[in-house]
């Protein structure tokens, strides 16, 4: 029975570059050319996808908001990519949306569709803290990747619930992850204002703080001409990277890639199920709990409000935008950190509202969608 | 060291000279939400109209800023794209860490927070805060509500129970019951600063559980405004004017006055008064006497008596004579939280730390 | 009336106070989640999932409000009748947000729960946008048939205003079960929903059945997002979308894919949302943030209690691929 786009749902591996030992000099740029041509295809792809949505956000300016699209483009690149100081803005974006993203993709290898980032995200801050509290502050060089491991074993254990649910209970994890979404979010106000509050937070209610030492702090050393970045990006863009060799090039990975496929032929080929997609789960809920320490650490350095920022929720929508492949999520999220970072000047300059970020990315993302298609024609024939 | 009045900030200008500046000033506001709420931002709008009409002032505004790294990248940008040398990031959590995290970067911009408490032991030079003192409108709107009740129940939807709301419902009963000692208040926290649903919902039971004047601390009234007036009932507005949207509800409201604030900020600015290296009132705050707050017009159904009573009391504060929180005074538990023969003075600290509701209040702080 | 008298008025006890704020709860508040899981009930049924309903409800929330302001204040006398072609036009909206959906997922390849996400976002982010000029301007709001007044208590009279859409919505539950049942079209589009295979035989074109589903299951949506800015809470704001529209698809599948248990689901959500709020006003305060997730973890508790591994695809339709 033909599942409509259950099978898309999984991204095609990116293909293994073989090549052939060169017999002569043209044979071997040949098979260059034939191994990277998926690859320039897809990125000729997608830059026409962005130029057609240049196009029709275009349209929409000029036509509904009557303004000049290109002053708004030329202002959107200035503040995402145009000067220094929009560059690090816009990695400071970046950063979380990688690792949210990661919670998406990976069970997404699997067939599985995980949409509970915040909740897990908002946990894993949480518990940051908590770990924060029972190291001190003398020791931020065993703090931080504590803060880090039990914020992502919080965010793991909670997605790792709803994996949990879909083998034992057979609840759908779309539903179940939302759901949890929702009761993680109730958990952390409830622990954010009343159990673990620090008193002397009053006008806005927050966890006693990990103290100045336990942030993550901006990279130092860096030449001066380039843009400001913090440790938080490091982190994602490593994860990312350990996620794409370990989904594309480990036996954990290739395991779970014929779950997703065929979850008959991986019964009859005897792999554990259950403990891949639990495993899988858990990896994505870590990615997502350490986006919360990373975000709660970077600038606040306490729990609060201001975490839930629905950077679990932009997270889904840049898995899907890079295909839930975690080596294109990393150029992803920076586009779209730059288009977040730019609405602000966008809004200040043209007297746009700053729901104007969210039209282009809807645009953007139906446009990637649409071109599926395409995409799909080239790589059958 | 606290400065409580716009009088000092006026004072301090007509003793420093200083040369008026050539060029433009560029001003930035920063919103939390959008800045035609009904509500809170849309009282900063209309404080940074004031400022936009001066001459030779420029303003910059941005809606919907959260309080997180955002804001400081806001900020960011628009000192450095923009050439703002004042900011006015006008949301209480943008205050820590971020404006002074970015007033440690830039030293020479002036940032000015609504609502933070500032510390010259800890808080740089650069940064100013200032805020009104509310409740003086909330306990107007409190005798307007003692007058209007025929149940003696009043309703309160509030956000969250942090100081600056419990003082507000705290005061709003203690006017009502100035003149209707068997009035009780009853408070929902809906949890959020702008939820229309959880606010409409939350005036909807108290209006069900008896309540027949209705006033609200969230970010837009708008909601609880709109039901009393279907339901039939009072309301009391609060953050601006919302009389058009319930012509015959309304009673009053207490609303800021950013105007004033504002444009007293921006004159010291431009005179050269207020500047990152001089010594100026950097904690500034204020109620109905410095005119940071002022109270709507009345509405239709509020009478002769209440009228006069308000006024009364309104000219007490203007001449600086009116204290709302004095002892004896019991929370809603039975303690007493503030002795007999104690009165505490608007600009006392302690009051921005209230963690109480005062007896005739029904409901828990949660703490 | 001097100050000091307080009138006594009929009160109910703190128990009876909530039961009717849940009862109350139950008719106003399920409204919106009632028009959109039926609407995702049609869509499913057909063999689609349409997770961009969000979208589809707040732009029909903000399409209603301005057609509903601008006719009232265009033609003052007509005011009754604005908020009902506001309601009609956010029904076409969801149409349009609906056919673009059918349209994307019509191609091959194109992953449905992505294009979905896509659709709530752009649809939100549209409203939103568009919607700036009316945060400020009041629509006239639907009426609503008070039949409390039988009744000496306020909570009593309250809890029994109830809303000319929540009606409609009571009796289009079993019309569209009766239907799915019953009518050449009903069994269509189950057929489409059940094996594709099979419609294509009889010659029915799959993608246009599951493209009409859509496309009703978008009006549907539409008008539950009028109901939010022309009723409860009956203002356009931007903090209206709070996910409702994906907790609706969660009801779909908490029911079945059976209308009628998604008119008992969305009674129940309705109930436990007002759950919190009456709770406070009884005096129970601490612990409110907690309250926030009675619905969800109501929803959660019961699907577990009700799914099993094996019994999680009775009913659903064998084309959606939802495990």
């Amino acid at each position: 029975m033909a599942t409509q786009g259950g099978t898309a749902m999984i991204a095609a591996p990116p293909p293994s570059v073989h090549l052939a030992p060169a017999e002569d000099g043209a044979s071997a740029v040949a098979s260059l050319r034939a191994a990277l041509a998926p690859a320039l295809r897809a990125f000729g792809l997608q830059s026409a996808v962005f130029l057609a949505t240049l196009v029709i956000f275009g349209v929409f300016l000029l036509i509904i908001a009557g303004k000049n699209p290109l002053a708004v483009y030329a202002d959107m690149w200035k503040g995402s990519f145009g000067t220094r100081f929009s560059q690090g803005a816009t990695l400071a974006k970046a950063a979380p949306l990688m690792l949210t993203a990661l919670c998406t993709a990976l069970p997404a290898r699997l067939g599985m569709v995980v949409i509970g980032n915040e909740g897990a995200l908002l946990l894993g801050g949480l518990t940051g803290v908590v770990v924060a509290q029972l190291f001190g502050p003398d020791m931020p060089y065993v703090t931080i990747p504590a803060m880090l491991l039990g914020g992502g074993l919080a965010g793991g254990i909670w997605i790792a619930l709803a994996g949990a649910l879909r083998q034992f209970r057979g609840v759908n994890e779309t539903i179940s992850s939302l759901l949890l979404y929702y009761i993680g979010l109730a958990l952390f106000n409830f622990c954010v204002e009343d159990l673990l509050r620090d008193p002397t937070s009053l006008n806005k209610p927050s966890t006693v703080p990990i103290g100045e030492a336990n942030m993550i702090g901006a990279i130092q050393g860096l030449p001066a001409w380039f843009p400001e970045m913090h440790w938080g990006l490091v982190i994602g863009v490593v994860l990312c990277l350990v996620a794409a060799v370990v989904m594309d090039r480990s036996t954990f990975g290739f395991a779970a890639r014929v779950v997703g496929g065929n979850v008959k032929a991986a019964r009859l080929q005897g792999l554990p199920i259950t403990a891949i997609v639990l495993i899988t789960c858990l990896l994505a809920g870590a990615a997502a709990g350490m986006a919360g320490v990373v975000e709660m650490a970077v600038a606040e350095g306490k729990a609060n409000a201001s975490l839930a920022a629905g950077l679990g929720f932009s997270g889904i929508l840049v898995a899907f935008v890079a295909r839930q492949n975690p080596l294109a999520i990393i150029p992803v999220a920076i586009v779209f950190g730059g288009i977040t970072a730019s609405g602000g000047l966008v809004q200040r300059r043209h007297e746009l509202p700053d729901a104007t970020v969210d039209v282009f990315t809807g645009i953007l993302f139906i446009l990637v969608l649409a071109s599926e298609v395409f995409a799909n024609r080239g790589r059958q024939s | 060291m606290m400065r409580t009045a716009l009088c000092s900030l006026l004072a301090a200008a007509l003793l420093v000279a200083s040369p008026v500046r050539a060029e433009d000033t560029t001003i930035g506001f920063i919103y939390v939400g959008p800045k035609d709420d009904y509500g809170y931002n849309q009282a900063h709008h209309e404080g940074a109209e004031v400022v936009k009409a001066i001459p030779g002032v420029k303003i910059l505004e941005e809606q919907k800023v959260p309080e997180t790294l955002d804001v400081q990248k806001t900020m960011e940008s628009m000192i450095e794209l923009d050439g703002a040398t004042v900011l006015f990031p006008t949301s209480f959590g943008y205050f820590d860490p971020h404006i002074l995290t970015m007033a440690k970067k830039y030293p020479a911009v002036l940032f000015l927070h609504c609502g933070g408490m500032y510390d010259a032991a800890k808080h740089p030079k650069n940064v100013g805060s200032y805020f009104g003192y509310i409740d003086e409108g909330q306990f107007l709107n409190g005798i307007a509500a003692g007058f209007a009740t025929k149940s003696g129940k009043l309703g309160f939807v509030a956000a969250k129970p942090i100081p600056q709301v419990l003082r507000n419902v705290n005061a709003f009963m203690l006017g009502a019951k100035l003149v209707n000692p068997k009035a009780t208040t009853t408070v929902i926290f809906t949890g959020d600063w702008a939820d229309p649903v959880k606010e409409a919902e939350a005036s909807k039971q108290l209006i069900d559980g008896g309540a027949d004047v209705l006033t609200a601390h969230v970010d837009s009234p708008k909601v609880i405004v709109q039901t009393a007036q279907e339901r039939g009932i009072h309301v009391c507005g609060y953050h601006t004017n919302q009389a058009a949207l319930a012509p015959t509800a309304y009673l009053t409201g207490a609303e800021w006055n950013w105007g004033t604030v504002y444009k007293a900020y921006a004159d010291q600015i431009k005179s050269g008064a207020i500047a990152p290296d001089k010594d100026w009132g950097h904690l500034v705050r204020g109620g109905m006497k410095e005119g940071f707050v002022k109270m709507s017009a009345y509405g239709p159904d509020v009478t002769p008596e209440a009228k006069a009573k308000i006024e009364a009391v309104k000219a007490q504060m203007m001449a600086g004579a009116f204290s709302i929180f004095k002892g004896p005074l019991e929370d809603n538990k039975g303690k007493v939280v503030i002795p007999a023969g104690t009165t505490l003075a608007q600009t006392d600290p302690v009051l921005e730390q209230m963690s109480y509701l005062v007896a005739g209040v029904v409901g828990d702080t949660g703490r | 009336m001097t100050p000091d008298a307080v009138q006594a008025t009929a009160q109910l006890s703190p128990l009876a106070a909530v039961f009717f704020a849940l009862l109350g709860g139950a008719i106003s508040l399920s409204t919106p989640y009632l028009f959109v899981s039926l609407g995702e009930c049609l869509t499913e049924r057909s063999g689609r999932v349409n997770l961009g309903l969000e979208g589809t409800m707040i732009l029909g929330a903000v399409a209603a409000y301005a057609v509903a302001y601008h006719l009232a204040t265009a033609y003052p006398g007509a005011t009754w009748l604005a908020p009902w072609l506001g309601v009609l036009v956010a029904g076409f909206v969801g149409v349009g947000m609906g056919w673009l959906h059918a349209w994307l997922c019509a191609k091959d390849g194109v992953n449905h729960i992505a294009v979905g996400i896509a659709l709530m976002i752009f649809g939100v982010g549209l409203a939103i946008f568009l919607g700036k000029p009316y945060i400020q301007p009041k629509a006239p709001h639907l009426p609503a048939l008070a039949l409390g007044n039988w009744s000496t208590y306020e909570a009593v009279r309250s809890a029994f205003k109830i809303n000319g859409l929540f009606l409609l919505g009571l009796g289009l539950a079993p019309a569209i079960a009766w239907g799915l049942g019953n009518t050449r079209w009903g069994m269509i589009l189950r057929m489409a929903g059940e094996s594709s295979d099979a419609a294509r035989a009889l010659g029915y074109s799959v993608n246009r059945v599951r493209m009409l589903a859509t496309c009703a299951g978008g009006f549907l949506a539409g008008v539950g997002g009028s109901f939010l800015s022309l009723y409860n809470p009956g203002v356009w704001a931007e903090g209206l979308s709070r996910g409702q529209g994906l907790m609706a698809v969660a009801l779909v599948i908490f029911a079945r894919w059976n209308p009628r248990t998604c008119l008992l689901a969305s009674l129940m959500f309705g109930a436990a949302e007002a759950l919190g709020p009456a709770l406070q006003a009884a005096g129970l305060s601490r612990g409110y943030q907690l309250y926030a997730a009675v619905p969800a973890a109501m929803t959660l508790v019961i699907m577990i209690a009700t799914c099993s591994t094996k019994r999680t695809l009775a009913g659903a339709p064998a084309e959606l691929s939802v495990s």
